[in-house]
């Protein structure tokens, strides 16, 4: 299973202001390894955020971003205690849901 | 005789324009700083380093190894049996068990090895991290590292063998030999030298140490791995043409000792992140 991704979500006014750090090797599928064999592309196609329930941001993600990514997103109208769930799907469908409060 | 005057008359230019030169490209460096520092500055709450700090976590907490032992219930890191917090910016140190003075991730080699039953060569085999392998060892030193994060550096140097591995470390640091006859001081022994757009620090003064202990282990930007000062030092003597020292080797250690040691006082700021 893939490695707990790592949120920071923090209140500034009415702007939630909200941090994650996921890992996942991001390869882009054009990269060779030492012996010249082709490294199989592997990387997050779908992102969603959800703050107390109801979803604020859902995307599409590619191959142009790095191993390891950090995303940052504001949401307006956050409360303190409010539940943030982040969930994230890749190519090869592994998946992870983590979640964490707003403070 | 003309093509003589023409020669100097370009020495001439070429030492005219050596001053202006100079000063552009010291602004464009300041400029490249502040630009790295502001990138710094907003990585620094969403540094992936945290990441390995996780699993580093997990590892010195879970049996492992042919004893099938933790760390957590079996390594001291000079603080006590499990312990921790504040460990790593008072290491190097000297352990008695041991017999001699370790760096952080020597010492949780030793207990990996010790303790767990891990063979030395396995670990020693592939150390550092590489493309998507990390090894677990880096994880580790990354979590304990994370343990001491804003506090102050403290390595013992009062204690003798600490001390004694500071000198040695010190004169490892003077010491020139390989095929460009360099040694770790001719480029951070004075202030104010750089490679390229590098600003080099000077290792033996307290403020240039300090900047060359923050931020490792750390991670990097540059193909996105986790790196320990045990790596960084044993690029340094890669890039000097000299042979690389083997894992976890003694002159790491009293180097470590040394820099360290000069940074004493200096507030501690957790794993880093590099270009």
């Amino acid at each position: 299973m893939a490695d707990p991704m790592k949120i920071r979500a923090k209140l500034q006014g009415d702007v939630a202001d909200i941090r994650v750090l996921i890992s996942h090797p991001m390869e882009n599928g054009n990269r060779k390894d030492s012996d010249g064999k082709v490294v199989p592309a592997h990387f997050i196609t779908q992102m969603s955020v959800e703050v107390d329930g109801k979803a604020v941001i859902q995307g599409q993600t590619g191959t142009a971003i790095s191993r390891n990514p950090v995303f940052g997103f504001k949401v307006k109208g956050a409360k303190a205690g409010d539940k943030v769930v982040i969930k994230w799907q890749d190519n090869k469908g592994e998946s992870r849901t983590d979640e964490a409060a707003i403070a | 005789m003309r093509k003589i005057r023409t020669i100097g008359a370009l020495c001439t230019i070429a030492a005219l324009g050596a001053g202006p030169a100079g000063a552009a490209g010291e602004a464009i460096q300041d400029k490249a700083d502040a630009e790295f520092a502001k990138f710094r500055a907003e990585m620094e709450e969403s540094n992936p380093a945290e990441l390995f700090e996780l699993k580093g976590e997990e590892l010195w907490k879970a049996k492992r190894g042919p004893n099938n032992v933790s760390l957590a219930e079996s390594c001291d890191l000079g603080q006590g049996v499990g312990k921790v917090e504040g460990a790593y910016v008072q290491m190097p140190r000297y352990f008695k068990d041991a017999g001699t003075v370790m760096d952080a991730e020597r010492r949780i080699v030793w207990c990996m090895t010790e303790k767990q039953g891990f063979k030395f060569e396995g670990i020693a085999k592939k150390p550092f991290a590489k493309d998507e392998y990390t090894p677990e060892i880096t994880s580790l030193v990354t979590f304990v590292a994370g343990q001491s994060r804003d506090m102050k550096f403290a390595v013992p140097l009062q204690e003798p063998h600490v001390r004694e591995a500071y000198e040695i470390g010190k004169a490892v640091a003077d010491y020139r030999a390989g095929p460009y006859d360099f040694s770790c001081s001719t480029c951070h022994g004075s202030d104010g030298l750089r490679i390229r757009m590098q600003n080099l620090p000077n290792i033996s003064s307290h403020e240039g140490a300090t900047k060359a202990v923050l931020g490792w282990p750390g991670y990097r930007m540059t193909g996105g791995v986790m790196l320990t000062q045990q790596w960084r030092m044993n690029d340094c003597f890669r890039q000097q043409r000299f042979p690389e020292p083997k894992y976890v080797s003694d002159v790491i250690t009293v180097l470590l000792t040394y820099m360290t040691g000069n940074a004493n006082g200096a507030v501690y700021k957790g794993p880093g992140i590099k270009r």
